[in-house]
């Protein structure tokens, strides 16, 4: 009986595997990329780790293995968070068919200062005063050479 | 049982192969960091599997190690891609 779970377990797991993989070579761009690689392939590891725990029926193992899934599920979405937000600001082209983007012509990537589009003349005056003052988190090379010279 | 771990196995080396094709021709260099990540995925899932059939329990240890290089790697090729200069794809 306990074959069988493990045996499940352990097969699931290398599916769930195979989908994320199958999910990264099939879909048009990063984000959807992303979002197969990142929840199928943390499925997968918990599977196993879970079959691992119940095949070797130790408290230390089971702990070690619980950790793996704890720390796997902790900074699977971290790592997902900082992939994408550093594709999209160095631009990496998006899927034409994409429906949404509600940060486009919003946000500055020099700055990384968000618009809502209902601001007043006075209020995007003093932020591009901001802006030219000090740059918020970086400078692209372009930005800098206007401001030096 | 054993033909189970050997199907395991089978279809983590197909995940794998698959990967690495993405890691060749991922046309940005994202696509090649989200496409290691998963490798990594893999690799920690493949040293579970080792460690069932194997019946060695240190190899969960690995399998923590593991996943820990991999998530200290996406973050910091995410803070390159963000902060570094011109780049190459």
């Amino acid at each position: 009986m306990i074959d069988w779970i493990i045996g499940f377990l352990m097969l699931s797991s290398a599916v769930f595997t195979l989908l994320a993989a199958i999910g990264i070579l099939r879909l048009p761009d990063l984000l959807t990329r992303m979002h197969a690689s990142t929840k199928a392939g943390a499925l997968g590891i918990a599977l196993m780790m879970l079959a691992a725990a119940i095949y070797f029926a130790d408290l230390v193992v089971a702990a070690k293995a619980l950790a793996v899934i704890l720390f796997i599920f902790m900074t699977a979405p971290i790592a997902a968070h900082a992939i994408g937000r550093a594709g999209y600001f160095v631009g990496v082209p998006i899927w034409d068919k994409t429906v949404k983007d509600e940060l486009a012509h919003r946000y500055d990537n020099d700055t990384h200062r968000l618009r809502s589009g209902l601001e007043t003349e006075e209020e995007l005056q003093s932020s591009t005063q901001i802006r030219d003052d000090k740059p918020r988190i970086r400078v692209t090379a372009k930005v800098k050479k206007k401001t030096e010279e | 049982m054993q033909i189970v771990f050997f199907i395991t196995f089978g279809v983590l080396s197909l995940a794998m192969i698959l990967i690495v094709i993405r890691l060749l021709i991922g046309p940005t260099l994202p696509d090649r960091v989200v496409a290691l990540e998963l490798l990594a995925s893999v690799i920690v899932a493949l040293t579970g599997t080792y460690a069932i059939v194997t019946d060695r329990s240190s190899f969960i240890d690995v399998a923590i190690v593991a996943a820990l290089t991999a998530f200290l790697a996406a973050i910091g090729f995410a803070r390159f891609l963000e902060r570094g200069g011109p780049r190459d794809d």
